[in-house]
């Protein structure tokens, strides 16, 4: 080969990463623009050139001034992802212990809950809007909807935990017992502590896929509607920047969950590694 | 719960364990005495780990009774029972210092704060650790792990100390310091330890009381120096290592001494007792290693005729400082080696290929029972022992 072969990178690296370059701008691009543009200035439209930069969108969405409830359901969604939330982390943690147990009936547990990811989302929200309706039961956001929202983050949450509890050595639980633990401190002082981290794990998914749960919920919010159902809506008839600060807004709270679960797990963390003392290493026996 | 009022003897009566159609421990009665060291020694799926697991209430047998200061100890929490467990890999709790793992049996027995970490700090004293409490497990090297598993189980006062493999996880070097720190500490408290391991050496080193087990049975039950002087069967022999097992077929009986022919045509004799073995039948011997003497011989010398000599040639040598080991290729399939001590090896020299008679007393001889069974070399890998 020739003597520059081996400085040079191969053309598939520059074809690659040219790939790549367009995945990156195709995936957050059209963010991007939006974003910017939510900062358009009053007398701008919904597209590019900005005519200055301003808050006055942002101002428009909390006022209210030709956008619909964004408020109310924003904290409806709030209010239903911190419920979801909730929920899943229960049910799956104490479903992910069950499991661990192969007891009656397990297999076929597990594949109808499975089978709930595959049902497509529309179905699944047609089918309890029109079961409510049969019952004559009113369809809320936090009734029917939180119903709807739970097939799906209910089985996100049990593989989760799946994937927590399998690398969880059973030898600290059998510690615990012989040390004295009755199934109850075991529970609390051993086992859900050392899960912490991946539980966290299931509690940010819970959030986020309720927060923008959008099929699952369209048929089941009942009157009022979640922050995706009124984007949708704003969508068809508000035709202003407005709409992007609310794609701007919401982006802002998701990164802020997803901060606060981030640093949730950190803390953790360090709290267990903050207890390294300044010992002299060199005294270390056996 | 103070051990001294509180008899360690543990006695398995007829204990099988079933897991499916697997027996794991089949029909197992053994007696250990109180403020015994005892080792349970025997290859992986042997069943000690869950003798082990039986005794510590984390397995409950099929069938049979376990009984500790003689009492039954069916359905009884590890914590009544008075025994403590000491786990392979020590599932020391990640998430709790070294001082709250010590901590932890007090804290679920509801003492406060201060009273339990002032008695995890002495027993962190007593195994040097004190200045480490503040530390995560993880932070901690193999043997200071150790330690830590070591005083949170003795944090429980238990008659009975329960020890899964518990050298497996260190390097050489350390394994050898605490297998000898071990056996100090259960001098000191003087409870029953039961100590798993698959290691012959380490089994020898500590025990007072040694169980060889195969395959969900006891091969043999005594203290060391019998199992190693006078092992029992073929199996035992080849497992505890530092074993010549030899066969022949049974030529003649007189006094107590049964004289056979091995395959290769050598004279052994064995000491049988009163029995009366079966002309023609086959026997099992075993000749320490050490007991074994070697000397070069002219290629074509004829049969010295003399018994418990065997002819071969020299296949490998290994010098160990103290002797030398040399593996001698026999006429049987059966693998011979030689331990001559270095003063005798350093005089009279032999080189691998030589041919070489080996030769040893008729009261170095011990008759066998039973079959031979394989010689499985799988099994007895580490079988290496002076």
């Amino acid at each position: 080969m020739h003597s520059t072969a081996d400085q040079s990178r191969p053309w598939t690296f520059y074809a690659l990463a040219a790939f790549f370059t367009l995945f990156v701008l195709f995936l957050y691009g059209p963010m991007i623009v939006i974003y910017v543009l939510s900062f358009q200035g009053p007398n701008g439209g919904l597209t590019f050139p900005l005519q200055g930069v301003s808050l006055h969108w942002f101002d428009a969405l909390i006022k209210q001034e030709r956008t619909g409830d964004i408020a109310g359901a924003f904290r409806r969604s709030i209010g239903l992802a911190a419920m979801v939330t909730v929920l899943t982390v229960v049910l799956s943690v104490m479903a992910g212990l069950a499991f661990r147990r192969r007891f009656a009936g397990a297999g076929l547990v597990f594949y109808m809950a499975i089978a709930s990811l595959i049902m497509p989302g529309l179905f699944v929200s047609l089918g309890i809007g029109l079961v409510f309706q049969m019952l004559g039961v009113t369809p809320t956001w936090y009734g029917s909807a939180l119903g709807a929202q739970l097939t799906w983050t209910l089985p996100y949450g049990l593989l989760i935990m799946f994937a927590v509890l399998g690398r969880f050595n059973r030898a600290y639980e059998e510690a615990a017992s012989d040390l004295g633990a009755s199934n109850w401190q075991r529970l609390r002082h051993v086992t859900l502590p050392i899960v912490l981290p991946g539980i966290i794990g299931v509690a940010l998914f819970g959030f986020t896929l309720s927060y923008d749960e959008f099929p699952r919920t369209v048929l089941t919010s009942g009157s009022s509607n979640t922050l995706p159902l009124e984007i949708w809506a704003m969508t068809t008839d508000v035709t202003s920047p407005a709409l992007f600060a609310v794609g701007t807004v919401t982006t802002v709270i998701s990164f802020i969950v997803i901060g606060l679960a981030l640093t949730s797990i950190a803390l953790i963390e360090r709290r267990r590694l903050r207890r390294v003392s300044s010992l002299d290493e060199s005294s270390t026996v056996g | 719960m103070a051990s001294d009022t509180r008899k360690g003897d543990i006695e398995l009566v007829a204990v099988t364990k079933r897991f499916g159609d697997m027996v794991a421990v089949d029909n197992v009665s053994l007696r250990i005495p109180h403020g015994a060291y005892c080792c349970l020694l025997g290859p992986s799926g042997c069943g000690k780990t869950t003798i082990l697991r039986m005794i510590a209430g984390h397995e409950t047998p099929s069938q049979g009774d376990i009984r500790i200061g003689g009492e039954s100890v069916a359905g009884q929490s590890p914590l009544r029972r008075g025994t403590a467990m000491m786990f392979q890999a020590y599932a020391l709790f990640p998430h709790l210092s070294v001082l709250d793992n010590v901590a932890f049996s007090l804290k679920m027995r509801g003492l406060d704060r201060e009273e339990r970490q002032q008695q995890a700090r002495e027993l962190l004293t007593k195994v040097r650790l004190d200045h480490f409490a503040d530390r995560l497990p993880a932070q901690l090297s193999g043997g200071q792990q150790q330690r830590v598993a070591l005083a949170r189980a003795l944090i429980t006062n238990p008659r009975v100390l329960l020890l899964d493999e518990p050298l497996s996880a260190l390097d050489e070097y350390l394994r050898l310091r605490m297998r000898g720190e071990l056996r100090r500490m259960q001098k000191q408290l003087g409870i029953t330890f039961v100590h798993v391991t698959h290691t012959q050496l380490e089994a020898i080193a500590v025990a007072d009381m040694l169980v060889v087990m195969d395959q969900g049975r006891i091969e043999q039950s005594s203290s060391p120096d019998k199992i190693y002087n006078t092992p029992r069967t073929a199996y035992v022999a080849r497992f505890i290592g530092g074993q010549n097992v030899l066969s022949g077929k049974v030529e003649s009986v007189s006094d107590g001494i049964a004289t056979l022919r091995d395959a290769g045509g050598a004279r052994l004799t064995a000491p049988v007792g009163n029995a009366r073995p079966e002309t023609g039948s086959q026997l099992y011997l075993s000749i320490r290693r050490d007991r074994v003497e070697v000397a070069k011989t002219a290629g074509n010398v004829a049969d010295p005729g003399e018994a418990n000599v065997v002819r071969g040639k020299v296949h490998s040598i290994e010098y160990q400082g103290s002797y030398a080991k040399v593996t001698i290729d026999l006429a049987q399939p059966e693998e011979f080696v030689a331990n001559v001590s270095d003063v005798d090896f350093l005089r009279a020299p032999v080189e691998i290929g030589d041919d070489v008679l080996a030769r040893w007393l008729p009261a170095h001889v011990r008759l066998l029972e039973g079959a031979g069974g394989s010689g499985d070399q799988r099994i007895y890998a580490d079988a290496e022992l002076i």
